[in-house]
């Protein structure tokens, strides 16, 4: 078995991991989790760093550049945004157990 | 030392799953995000340690720019405001894993593995509609145009054709050596984002910004793919399927099919009355 077909694998049991975690949640937290996911593939930041890290040309390195702010952001916005969200559940008082 | 970045890299990929995992119930879900936050520190600093880098302090510099502009508007913004925030984060995200598949094609780096380009056109075409996308559902939400659904004569025409152009190109790109089919190639698919997200109302704008939110995971996904990277394949994956799920859900706790929500705004013409 080589690489490819063992990254294949990877990604079947990943889509049906990312598809079990998620099922069965509550609606109120669709937003908050959509925001966590969103974070998440904030993990992009990292294969933007490697290929500008072998881009040799200008313009390579200029794409590089780009996706490496842009993946930052990605990762640090959709951080923020995601733990100003779930503060608010924090905050909440459980009523009732 | 290529060791110990892939063991945290590995890591990475497990407390990205368990902090979706745990953000997905009420009361652990703060502490999930927590969790994949110092998992999302640690593979980025440890990506400076592998073999063979340059251009370390571009990287840096890109970084800090990119962090310090997106978390301080994050923190400022109200809490009313936040679904366009997501849906711009989520914007650069596909941007991303389009620029890295733009490197990677211009370099012609893949050689005789034609399934390894494919998978990396497949994550540039669907990257750069959840790019342009997201910056209209953005602009929408955010009052810079209308929410009201955007129509012209023939839309759904232009629309099929910016489409398929986008599709024949990326043929194109995948049997050619690199050169100018490449722009167009992108011209073409991110303008395909701006005209799918046009005729959608604000209304419907959770949905969508999910379903990018899907898009852009299977973007970087396939890009893990292309430059053989497991945390993205991992990451990506994940996300795309959770979104994929979490796009459904929402539409049924809105009433509306995922259908009509994206063709919808198609047919406006004979529901408006």
């Amino acid at each position: 078995m080589d690489s490819t077909w063992a990254a294949l694998y990877i990604f079947l049991l990943a889509a049906f991991t990312g598809y079990e975690v998620i099922s069965r949640v509550p609606v109120i937290l669709h937003t908050p989790l959509m925001s966590g996911s969103n974070f998440i593939h904030g993990i992009v930041v990292v294969g933007a760093m490697v290929v500008l890290g072998h881009a040799e040309t200008p313009l390579e390195q200029a794409i590089g550049f780009f996706g490496v702010i842009l993946g930052a952001a990605n990762a640090a916005g959709g951080y923020a945004v995601t733990e100003r969200m779930l503060e608010m559940f924090e905050r909440k008082p459980k009523g009732g157990q | 030392m290529e060791n110990f970045v892939e063991l945290i890299y590995f890591l990475t990929a497990f407390l990205f799953i368990l902090g979706l995992k745990r953000m997905s119930s009420p009361n652990t879900a703060r502490s999930g995000v927590v969790w994949a936050g110092v998992a999302m520190v640690a593979a980025t600093l440890a990506t400076f340690l592998l073999p063979n880098m340059h251009n370390q302090l571009l990287m840096l510099v890109a970084i800090v720019i990119g962090t310090a502009v997106a978390w301080i508007a994050a923190k400022r913004v109200q809490m009313t405001d936040m679904p366009q925030m997501v849906a711009i984060y989520n914007g650069m995200g596909g941007g991303a894993a389009g620029a890295i598949a733009a490197v990677e094609l211009l370099r012609g780096e893949f050689g005789e593995a034609q399934g390894l380009k494919l998978l990396a056109i497949l994550g540039a075409l669907i990257g750069s509609v959840s790019f342009t996308g997201s910056l209209i559902a953005f602009a929408k939400l955010q009052g810079l145009m209308s929410s009201r659904p955007v129509q012209f004569p023939a839309q759904k025409l232009v629309n099929a054709g910016v489409g398929v152009g986008a599709l024949l190109l990326a043929v194109w790109v995948l049997f050619s050596q690199p050169g100018p089919s490449i722009l167009f190639f992108f011209l073409l698919a991110l303008g395909f984002g701006v005209l799918m997200t046009l005729p959608i109302g604000g209304g419907d704008m959770p949905v969508v910004i999910s379903l990018f939110n899907a898009f852009t995971g299977l973007a970087v996904g396939f890009e893990g793919f292309a430059i053989g990277n497991a945390a993205l394949i991992v990451a990506g994956t994940v996300v795309g399927a959770a979104g994929t799920l979490l796009t459904l859900l929402m539409a049924k706790a809105m009433n509306r099919s995922l259908w009509s929500v994206l063709v919808g705004g198609f047919g406006v013409e004979q529901e408006a009355g």
